[in-house]
């Protein structure tokens, strides 16, 4: 299974390659996408690879034609994948609420850029952070990691297939334009040590009576795919146990639950954050992806001067870690949210945090500085 | 007082969903009459009924997989195409059919079904063309014939509708028919042609709307469009499809018939064999 793979090893390589070679460790065999700066090395690096390892791939016309193909071949057994960056993300958004409500497992890969519309096409950006959560119509619950390294690019790609894999539904990975063109140092290990899970399928055989698609008996049904005998109906509409549709408060009562309540009643589970400094700080940055690394060298200045701060890094963006937050607060005289956009994370936090809650509101285009950072730091604990 | 029921079993019912009837489509549709030529099909095809999967998008049209007791995907709207092309890709061997209507096809769908063709996908395309939006509540689209009446048309719609085989022919598709729902036999034998075809086979259905394109443009019942259609179809396999587009109003025949049917390498095809020179280049 491993051959054609990226052999175990240190590797100097960009981002969007190290994701793009992730998933193919992850036993990724599709991938639709359609070129866009600046996510566009995934879908070109994948073109190239997909043909050797005996996976697909396919340019399509558009973003919203690009996630449907990858649920069609996902609903074939393919663990499949798509890459893209704030316009295609926004063209997605119906096809992801399909994959959502048939749960369809599948891997998005956001890299963000400025914004909003066509904004800075090549300059960073994090403004997609609450569409990854409620982009799509309807409840459901998302499921987002934010990578801030090449490390984390093939890391976190790998970890957004298995949880994918494990729930049944689509799982983003929200990268930026500044991770994804970075070139770093990438520890790729053994191949046999590296955790995979592949979606159950059912365990009767297609000829049993009765069989439901989304038996309710499971947290995370097994999924029947095309072509296994089972004969399935699989519909976007409100749909029972059976996979079929029915219009009524009861039924949607059940299948929008059970939608939410998988990833909600393990939300702990997938929850990953980073501490730093954090013991005995009591101001403490909250903040996520490319804005964490001039955070560490801003909290490691903040502490030459006196002041106890530290930095608490969501590597799960949602569901939201709102238990660590809150945790994290009550030892916090302020919490300090940098991010490159207007105030997005910053409102979870709000709804978690015990303390003051100050933002760092920063426009696309450029990472802030660990001086800009520190102001802010050095502003609020005085 | 209930009616005697004359009969509790249907010959197709070991390929209908018979614990979801009865259906949404209403007295005098034809979208029945296109599930039912699509049973036979599956039936006459000699490929199992497992190895048979249906794909649709939204629509009174697209309600039709949900009847089939076979795989079935209701995808979202006029995003059929691109769906069916992800799971034919991975598993070929699969022998799937997409069938939705007008206004999801080549409306809302019109970007998808332009390349869907053009990359000549193993793909079978039934296009059930009622001339309207039906499960919306009347509306016109982009096959409504020119003048006709729609509840976001009041006035006439003044919008020129495609040509539907003359556009499919243009992108070099291998197979491209039409027939009305009048056609039952030729449209079984359409269906049956295009599952043996190798890429994209594309059939558009001509089907009675009466209650949303009819009654305001002089078919108040499904039987008068039926009894147009067997009227004024004229079978015509060679015909010039620059000729063949769609007027109710004019008198023009309704030219029908299988126009295009010849071999061509699908995506399928090329894809292998891109496959086997990269493997061939890397040993």
């Amino acid at each position: 299974m491993t051959e054609g793979l990226l052999p175990p090893g240190k590797y100097f390589m960009q981002g969007n390659i190290a994701c793009a070679e992730a998933a193919l460790i992850a036993g990724c065999r599709f991938f639709a996408g359609y070129p866009i700066t600046p996510s566009s090395e995934i879908l070109e690096w994948m073109s190239y690879r997909l043909p050797q390892v005996g996976g697909h791939f396919i340019q399509m016309e558009d973003e919203i034609a690009s996630i449907m193909a990858v649920l069609g071949a996902s609903n074939a057994g393919a663990k499949s994948m798509t890459a893209t960056s704030g316009p295609g993300f926004s063209l997605m958004q119906e096809g992801i609420g399909f994959g959502m409500m048939t749960e369809t497992p599948c891997v998005i890969v956001n890299v963000q850029r400025g914004g909003p519309s066509t904004g800075i096409p090549t300059l960073v950006g994090q403004g997609d952070m609450m569409q990854a959560k409620w982009g799509s119509h309807g409840d459901y619950e998302a499921i987002v990691y934010v990578p801030n390294s090449v490390q984390e690019m093939f890391d976190l790609t790998i970890k957004a297939f298995n949880t994918s894999e494990e729930y049944r539904q689509p799982v983003i990975l929200m990268s930026d334009q500044v991770i994804s063109h970075m070139y770093g140092s990438l520890v790729v290990p053994p191949h046999e040590e590296i955790k995979i899970v592949n979606r159950k399928l059912p365990n009767v055989p297609p000829s049993i009576p009765d069989f439901k698609p989304f038996d309710s008996r499971y947290e995370v049904p097994p999924m029947a795919l095309a072509g296994m005998g089972y004969r399935v109906h699989v519909t976007g509409l409100t749909h029972d146990e059976r996979g079929y549709p029915y219009y009524t408060h009861e039924v949607s009562t059940w299948c929008v639950k059970h939608l939410v309540s998988k990833v909600r009643n393990n939300a702990k589970k997938i929850w990953e954050v980073e501490r730093f400094m954090l013991d005995d700080a009591d101001t403490i940055i909250i903040t996520y992806g490319i804005t964490s690394r001039p955070a560490y060298q801003a909290v490691k200045m903040a502490r030459s001067e006196g002041i106890k701060a530290g930095m608490l890094r969501l590597i799960t963006a949602w569901p939201f870690p709102d238990e660590i937050v809150r945790e994290v607060s009550e030892q916090a005289k302020v919490i300090i949210v940098p991010e490159i956009n207007m105030g997005q994370m910053i409102h979870p936090v709000k709804e978690a945090a015990e303390c003051l809650v100050v933002g760092l509101s920063w426009a696309p285009g450029a990472v802030p500085t660990p001086d800009v950072i520190l102001d802010t730091i050095r502003a609020v604990s005085r | 007082m209930p009616k005697e029921v004359l009969a509790t079993e249907h010959p197709d019912d070991d390929l209908i969903r018979t614990d979801r009837m009865p259906h949404i489509w209403c007295p005098g549709c034809g979208i029945g009459i296109v599930m039912k030529c699509y049973i036979k099909a599956i039936k006459r095809s000699g490929i199992p009924p497992e190895r048979h999967v249906v794909v649709s998008g939204i629509g009174c049209s697209s309600r039709l997989p949900g009847y089939v007791n076979i795989d079935s995907y209701h995808t979202t709207h006029g995003r059929a195409l691109p769906f069916a092309i992800g799971m034919n890709l991975v598993k070929p061997e699969l022998e799937i059919t997409v069938i939705a209507g007008d206004g999801d096809l080549v409306t809302i769908g019109g970007n998808h079904f332009i390349h869907t063709i053009r990359r000549n996908h193993d793909i079978n395309v039934v296009l059930i063309n009622n001339f309207i939006y039906g499960m919306t509540g009347g509306q016109h689209g982009a096959t409504t014939p020119a003048g006709s009446k729609a509840t976001s048309a009041p006035y006439g719609t003044i919008d020129n509708p495609f040509n539907l085989p003359l556009l499919v022919a243009s992108l070099g598709a291998p197979f491209v028919a039409r027939w009305t729902t009048f056609h039952v036999n030729q449209l079984i034998d359409a269906m049956l042609k295009a599952m043996k075809v190798n890429g994209l086979a594309f059939i558009e259905v001509l089907s009675p709307c009466p209650t949303h394109y009819g009654r305001d443009n002089n078919f108040p019942t499904g039987l008068e469009m039926m009894r147009y259609f067997k009227k004024m179809s004229v079978i015509n396999h060679e015909a010039d499809l620059r000729t063949v587009d769609i007027d109710l109003r004019s008198g023009k025949p309704i030219i029908v018939g299988n126009f295009v049917h010849k071999e061509k390498p699908s995506y399928n095809d090329m894809w292998r064999k891109l496959v086997e020179s990269v493997r061939e280049e890397r040993k």
